[in-house]
């Protein structure tokens, strides 16, 4: 049903939604802008995104950020679906509170905690066992930490309302519980999981206070380095590495609701199709 | 096997968020009891075994009483707590009418308004805040705008001052107000309005005793995913606040980084969780344990 609703309402919506988007239109449009002034527009003009090309700091703080987030969200994402299958299928077993209380834990903890206290954990891990080094591996682990949390979140909502009933069909027609996890489940929680990783990629590509802590000398996300760059004062070139960023991954979002979408509706499709 | 099988799912997930999640925190309570040292890592040893084999343990309360005696920390804190308190209050006053605008348009609308509200909830928050240090900037686009249209004749200074803070949180936060208000809202039952209409009631009399208190669960969400973050926030009042606007979360990480304080850093952490996220963290789980029943 649709109602018409007031012009205060309908200017209030269009504010917000203002608000929300005029400063990234407005860092993009800076981001081609000829002169080294932030305040005067010296005409259209791509050098910083050439420029971009050739700084070595920030490509290799950018190798840095993609690789962390490919190997965190992943394991974000086998850790998290186990944690989710564990908590919607066996109603009771030893620690479950335990789980719960820290699949829950990191969307309330001030990030400044977490991460010093993953650093003061490494610290003293690394002063009785020689491992782990403070750098890639540390970040890694620290993410993955945070990020199995937000996965298990939105895959246990996919499960719960998943249909148990086909996989126990599989099981009595003598597929194994592996097997017909695989085949059955799998695909119907594939859109979370699928979910789980973009959003633990973009949050593990966003993060600056947790990174900051654990990292070790020489080894800079990409945060870090625009983090010290704004602190130091205004770079152009920063203005069109923020505009690749939020580019790449809004096109990336969009295009993964687009897909998603596609795939449930297909499959709803199909259920009917099998009703009949 | 069988009985047994599911530990093989169970266990991963739990031992690596014990190891890595739950006991780090078992360490920051150890340091915090540690003082200050100039050595690598730079603080004493809580527990050491002593040449002749007897455990030693060397606990600290100085942290703590510093924490009591500075009175850097005690503003901070309470700093800390206004300020999320009142941005989470003017993110609801804009997002409510927002949500409920969204709810009541039509299905197509909503879901392109939705995503427009959801895409900058997934761009990065770090840039998000660089992005509006664009407009209020001193030759930002807002000064720019006012000087050429002759409504002010001197820049406003905003940057480095609360109000920017204040600006950065409602900013970044806002979708997180208005999802799960929409949530709620879309869920309404249309035909209680209706009924409150046919028995003579005027439009904001239904908003007040039907909408409102209907949509109470979404304002306590939203209000909570707002609260919480910002308490804790760093990145905002690092990079848009001046001095004056200390938070604890950038009080802790100048004790680490600036000072190289780690024990009281530690402290500040602990004294952060039990007087903050605790209660928080209690309040919630009892709030949906009461929803439940």
């Amino acid at each position: 049903m649709s109602e018409r609703f007031s012009p205060l309402l309908f200017s209030i919506l269009c504010f917000g939604i203002a608000v929300l988007y005029i400063p990234i239109v407005v860092l993009i449009g800076y981001s081609f802008n000829a002169s080294e002034l932030v305040n005067v527009w010296g005409g259209f003009s791509t050098a910083w995104y050439t420029e971009l090309l050739h700084n070595r700091q920030i490509l290799n703080a950018a190798a840095l950020s993609l690789e962390v987030g490919v190997v965190a969200s992943t394991g974000a994402v086998i850790l998290g679906t186990l944690a989710a299958i564990a908590l919607t299928r066996y109603r009771k077993f030893r620690g479950r509170l335990l789980l719960t209380g820290m699949v829950n834990a990191p969307l309330v903890m001030p990030e400044v905690v977490t991460g010093i206290t993953q650093l003061l954990l490494f610290v003293s891990m690394l002063q009785f066992f020689g491992w782990p080094h403070r750098g890639f591996t540390t970040i890694v682990i620290a993410h993955v930490a945070f990020c199995t949390a937000y996965v298990t979140i939105t895959v246990q909502s996919r499960l719960m309302s998943a249909d148990r009933s086909l996989e126990e069909a599989a099981m009595d027609l003598g597929s194994g519980p592996v097997r017909a996890f695989c085949e059955i489940t799998l695909p119907i929680i594939a859109p979370a999981l699928a979910a789980g990783w973009l959003l633990s990629f973009t949050l593990s590509l966003d993060d600056l206070v947790i990174s900051s802590f654990v990292s070790g000398p020489g080894a800079s996300t990409l945060p870090m380095v625009i983090y010290s760059k704004v602190k130091l004062g205004l770079s152009p070139d920063v203005n069109a590495l923020a505009s690749i960023i939020i580019c790449v991954v809004g096109g990336c979002v969009v295009l993964a609701g687009y897909f998603m979408r596609r795939a449930d509706r297909r499959r709803q499709l199909e259920i009917q199709m099998a009703d009949r | 096997m069988e009985r047994h099988g599911h530990w093989l799912i169970i266990l991963p997930p739990l031992l690596f968020l014990i190891v890595f999640f739950l006991i780090p925190f078992a360490f920051a309570l150890k340091i915090s009891f540690a003082e200050t040292a100039i050595r690598v890592p730079p603080y004493t040893d809580v527990l050491a075994i002593t040449p002749d084999k007897h455990i030693q343990l060397s606990l600290s309360l100085s942290n703590y009483k510093y924490l009591l005696t500075d009175e850097v920390y005690a503003v901070s804190y309470m700093y800390s707590l206004r300020t999320a308190f009142f941005s989470t209050l003017i993110c609801l006053l804009i997002g409510y009418p927002m949500a409920y605008a969204m709810s009541r348009s039509s299905k197509a609308t909503q879901n392109i308004l939705l995503l427009i509200i959801i895409l900058p909830f997934w761009t990065s928050f770090l840039l998000r805040v660089y992005a509006l240090e664009g407009i209020i900037r001193e030759n930002g686009l807002l000064n720019t705008a006012l000087l050429r249209f002759g409504l002010i004749d001197h820049p406003l200074k905003i940057m480095r001052t609360t109000l920017a803070v204040y600006l950065g949180i409602i900013y970044s936060y806002l979708p997180f107000m208005v999802l799960p208000l929409f949530a709620t809202l879309e869920k309404l039952d249309n035909t209680l309005l209706e009924a409150a209409a046919d028995l003579g009631n005027p439009p904001w009399r239904a908003f007040l005793d039907i909408t409102l208190p209907l949509s109470m669960p979404g304002v306590i969400a939203g209000s909570m995913l707002v609260f919480i973050p910002a308490i804790g926030e760093f990145v905002i009042p690092s990079l848009l606040g001046g001095p004056d606007n200390l938070m604890i979360g950038r009080v802790l990480w100048d004790e680490f980084f600036n000072n190289r304080d780690w024990p009281v850093a530690s402290a500040v952490a602990i004294a952060f969780l039990v007087l903050l996220v605790g209660p928080i963290a209690l309040y919630q789980h009892y709030n949906v344990k009461g929803m439940e029943l």
